[in-house]
């Protein structure tokens, strides 16, 4: 594919209605069937989760009916059945999910906003500054990322000043910050690497020799040309607080069932002891939800990386 | 005029592109005579390298390739994959313009000429195809070439990087060599010294040069015989000093108008751009920039006509003639 | 008495290449500008041509002040630039702008064309209704005003460079650096661009440094020439001393190689072949640099590095043993 690019470029189209990279991008983008359908997958699970006083059949806590209600099979009463003290798993599922998503998009965006700016000032400043930077985020990607958060999570935990601000050990704030602090090194080395790569093109040098501020430059140029891998880094990253959020629920942390919360990592912890009994359903649908919201963002992530390549943009 | 060893008839290349079908080439002829130095002149959009891309069987599969390329007698399009692997450095070789990423940067230099050796004569023993890999290098002018042949490219400046490629391209004696662009990437005195090889390996093995390039002073230098190419058709050929002295078809007088030149305070450059290629004009290719366009020209695509000791494809090649006062 | 509108006195430029080895005790230096002096005056065009190595491109940064100068003085209007401000040299910059080689590099594919052409006013604050400038300069260089609305992409290789050269001359500069402005165009339309550079400094007195490595381009553009080899000036003087009687031997061997687009003068010209490749200026030779494919070089050339010296034609020439 590359190679016919190449061939083509010496061939001018000139006759054109005006196409501005972002419209190319998105038309190169909807070419990705996979990634459309997730983009609806996703978007009705939102709407759904939105609406969730009215999408849900019952209260987070609220029980089903009367005992015996506990571990019910998927009937009309119970869509997805019930758990262990008869609440229906269909609701909780779409309340879990919705908190799930809400720390993963929240988490999403802090980190990659901090692996940007972070990125970006290394990347442009370069020398020392940059190697200093970088050596910072080898500390912390180097850190063995369970053990990190637990520490955090207590040291952090037990500070009480703090709790005002981060909010308390169970709650979504909390981990949200837990997860951003430890999520912004992938998006920082990506982001370096693009404005790294940027640097030399004489398009930047042509904004240093009419005097542009280095700023101006990260802002007007740098960043925009960057927004590729950045919206990539994005919907990973999503993908990545979600299940890390699963993850910790599974060893008990963030939102805790007996607060009466719930999330889609208590759900799929929930599996854990579901399996040996023979309640099939209070794996299969957690677990289930969970992969399909991953794969719908590998396929959207994957769909922005092809839609955004920057070779494209030359008109090649 | 020497047997014929390379011959093209009416090849054209379509591409599938998302915009449409893109017609790179659109009926080309060409012979290429044994032992001459064949120079193909175009600017990009001509389709010059599509077509020797085409005739070696190295365009992706998207590409619709008709027409006919007889090499030493034998068809090549379509031909099995085994003809075209036997052709391909065997019978004719293609080097291009950038010398770096066309040898291998984690094998040695002799390593790779020996490896193209062995590709078309299995039976050649490792001593003996090592030894004829140093005489290559020695061929090409590079010095202390026992040596040299244990490098990595990476040691390697530009130039001689090119007369490696050279060297790994003419191992098997091909009867024809395509050369597009060798030089273009190249400081002017290495051009020179990489002409010269190319002119040294055509004079010493008997070996068909086809030269492409946009600069027509290389041409002048070192072609005998002249292709020059537009919106992806021959537009004139003919034997290099008639060519130049006496040009018949706009597009080739235009170029050799637009070359600065001694005494001229203006230059005088072709206006308008290459066509697009998705929608070509109906006619001639170069009708809409051609200041002597009449209806007829913009309306069917001429074809090539013996024009005195020429190949032409315009239609009004003398009265254009008559016009300028040439001779 | 007029001062030339550009001096540059000694440039040195040198680049060190980091060592990711690990081991800091060798630092490799590459050489890239090595002593170099010229001057400028209004209006005129002083054209640079060396091949790879030479440093010509480094010298175009470093006026630009887009490079670090190791050590030498560069004055502008007679105002010595280094060691100024960012907001002083930010005032400078309005009067010296460039136009890089690659017009698909050199502009943001992000960025209509119109925005790219009114950056450098954007940056410099300058009041006023910016789409009107812009349109004016896409006229002046020939492409239509409406062509401000489109993308980088849409255009041509041609067209392109030529909203690279509005966006230059969108400040009004007094001197304009231009980097092998028409390499990476095709050759017939090198022509109209070069026709352009002349029209424009006819129209509106501006200077140019025109850096090239294309002899011929150079010849009919440039009024005075520097030929640089290995980061050095070999030899600079008016055009016509240069291309018709050159005395250095480096200046000799390039109009040599240059071939010329007619088979009959190819044929019956004296070639002179240098042997080997450009050294590398990490590890230039002693003394003459050029001595290594000099076909004159002797024990001199190799321990006493010649000085630029006057010759009887009217340049400057660098060589013990001139033509």
């Amino acid at each position: 594919m590359c190679r016919m690019h190449f061939l083509i470029r010496g061939f001018v189209l000139t006759e054109f209605a005006t196409i501005s990279p972002k419209r190319m991008a998105m038309r190169r983008f909807l070419s990705h069937k996979a990634a459309v359908g997730s983009c609806v997958l996703l978007a009705i699970m939102v709407v759904a989760v939105i609406l969730a006083p009215i999408s849900a059949r019952y209260g987070v806590n609220e029980s089903v009916r009367k005992p015996p209600n506990t571990f019910l099979p998927p009937q009309k009463l119970a869509w997805f059945g019930t758990d262990d003290i008869g609440r229906d798993l269909y609701s909780r599922l779409i309340y879990g999910i919705r908190v799930s998503l809400i720390i993963g998009l929240f988490t999403a965006v802090i980190s990659t906003v901090i692996g940007c700016v972070v990125g970006a000032v290394a990347g442009f400043r370069g020398g020392r500054f940059d190697d200093v930077v970088m050596r910072v985020t080898d500390l912390f990607l180097a850190f063995p990322f369970l053990v990190a958060l637990l520490v955090i999570r207590n040291t952090l935990g037990s500070i009480g000043w703090l709790t005002a601000i981060i909010g308390d050990k169970s709650s979504v704030r909390f981990i949200v910050f837990l997860l951003s602090f430890f999520g912004w090194m992938g998006v920082a080395r990506i982001v370096r690497g693009q404005v790294l790569a940027l640097k030399e093109r004489e398009f930047i040098e042509a904004a240093r020799a009419v005097g542009a501020t280095r700023r101006y430059i990260v802002r007007r140029h740098l960043l925009p040309n960057s927004i590729g891998p950045i919206m990539v880094a994005l919907s990973f990253a999503v993908v990545g607080a979600i299940t890390a959020e699963s993850t910790l629920a599974f060893f008990g942390y963030g939102p805790q069932a007996g607060d009466g919360a719930t999330s889609l990592g208590i759900l799929v912890g929930a599996a854990k002891g579901a399996v040996q009994t023979g309640y099939w359903w209070i794996a299969v649908f957690p677990c289930f939800a969970l992969v399909l919201i991953s794969l719908a963002i590998n396929f959207i992530g994957d769909a922005l990386r092809d839609a955004t390549d920057p070779r494209l943009d030359r008109g090649e | 005029m020497s047997e014929l060893v390379l011959s093209i008839r009416d090849l054209r290349v379509t591409f599938d592109t998302p915009l449409g079908a893109l017609e790179a080439v659109r009926g080309v002829d060409l012979d290429v005579h044994a032992g001459e130095m064949m120079g193909v002149v175009g600017e990009s959009g001509s389709g010059k390298s599509v077509t020797f891309l085409a005739a070696m069987g190295l365009l992706p599969h998207q590409a619709k390739v008709s027409g006919s390329v007889m090499l030493n007698g034998q068809e090549m399009l379509g031909a099995s994959n085994k003809v075209l692997r036997n052709m391909r450095g065997g019978l004719m070789s293609m080097i291009f313009q950038d010398p770096l990423s066309a040898l291998n940067p984690v094998h040695r230099v002799g390593d790779q000429i020996v490896e193209m050796l062995k590709a078309h004569q299995p039976k050649m023993s490792d001593k003996d195809a090592a030894k004829r890999a140093v005489e290559l290098l020695d061929i090409v002018g590079i010095p202390q070439a026992a040596e040299r042949a244990h490098q990595y490219p990476h040691e390697f400046s530009g130039g001689m990087r090119q007369r490696v490629v050279i060297a790994i391209a003419i191992a098997n004696n091909p009867k024809v060599l395509i050369a597009d662009e060798p030089t273009t990437a190249l400081d002017v005195t290495v051009q020179a010294q990489i002409l010269e090889v190319v002119e040294r390996v055509q004079k010493s093995f008997g070996t068909a040069v086809v030269l492409i390039t946009h600069d027509l002073g290389v041409i002048a230098r070192v072609a005998d015989r002249v292709n020059v190419m537009y919106a992806g058709r021959n537009v004139e050929k003919g034997g290099v000093d008639s060519l130049f002295d006496h040009p018949s078809h706009p597009y080739t007088r235009g170029l050799l108008a637009s070359l600065p030149h001694e005494g001229v305070e203006r230059l005088t450059p072709i206006i308008g751009f290459p066509p697009n290629m998705l929608t070509p004009p109906p006619g001639c290719g170069f009708a809409p920039r051609c200041s002597h366009a009449t209806d007829a020209c913009l309306a069917s695509l001429p074809s090539l006509r013996t024009f005195g000791d020429l190949e032409t494809a315009c239609i009004r090649a003398e009265e254009l003639v008559v016009k300028a006062g040439l001779s | 008495m007029n001062q030339p509108l550009l001096q540059v006195e000694n440039l040195v430029k040198n680049f060190e290449l980091r060592a990711n080895s690990g081991i800091r005790k060798t630092k490799r230096i590459v050489q890239a500008v090595s002593d170099v002096s010229f001057s400028l005056d209004k209006g005129q065009t002083l054209g640079i041509v060396g091949e790879s190595g030479s440093g010509k491109t480094t010298v175009g940064r470093c006026i630009l002040q887009l490079l670090d100068i190791t050590s030498g003085t560069i004055s502008f209007e007679g105002k010595t630039l280094g060691g100024l401000s960012f907001e002083e040299m930010r005032q400078i910059r309005r009067k010296m702008q460039i136009v890089f080689q690659d017009p698909f590099a050199s502009l943001d594919p992000k960025m209509t064309v119109g925005s790219s052409i009114a950056e450098p006013l954007v940056v410099q604050g300058v009041a006023g209704n910016h789409e009107e400038k812009v349109a004016s300069l896409l006229e002046l260089v020939g492409l239509a005003a409406d062509h401000a609305k489109r993308f980088p992409h849409e255009f041509s290789g041609g067209q392109r460079q030529r909203v690279g050269i509005a966006r230059a001359l969108a400040l009004d500069p007094a001197l304009i650096v231009l980097d092998e402005p028409v390499s990476a165009l095709d050759v017939s339309i090198q022509a109209g661009v070069v026709n352009l550079f002349g029209d424009l400094q006819k129209r509106l007195g501006m200077s140019y440094v025109f850096i090239a490595h294309d002899l011929s381009v150079v010849r009919h553009i440039a009024d005075r020439v520097a030929v640089m080899y290995l980061g050095k000036i070999v030899e600079i003087g008016d055009k016509k001393s240069i291309y018709e009687h050159p005395t250095h031997p480096y200046t000799k061997a390039l109009l040599s190689a240059v071939p010329v687009p007619n088979p009959t003068t190819e044929r019956s010209r004296s070639r002179i072949m240098l042997e080997g490749d450009v050294p590398s200026p990490v590890n230039p030779p002693s003394g003459c640099r050029f001595r290594t494919r000099c076909w004159k070089a002797t024990e001199l050339c190799a321990s006493s590095e010649p000085q630029l010296v006057v010759r009887p034609t009217g340049q400057l020439s660098a060589c013990h043993f001139p033509e």
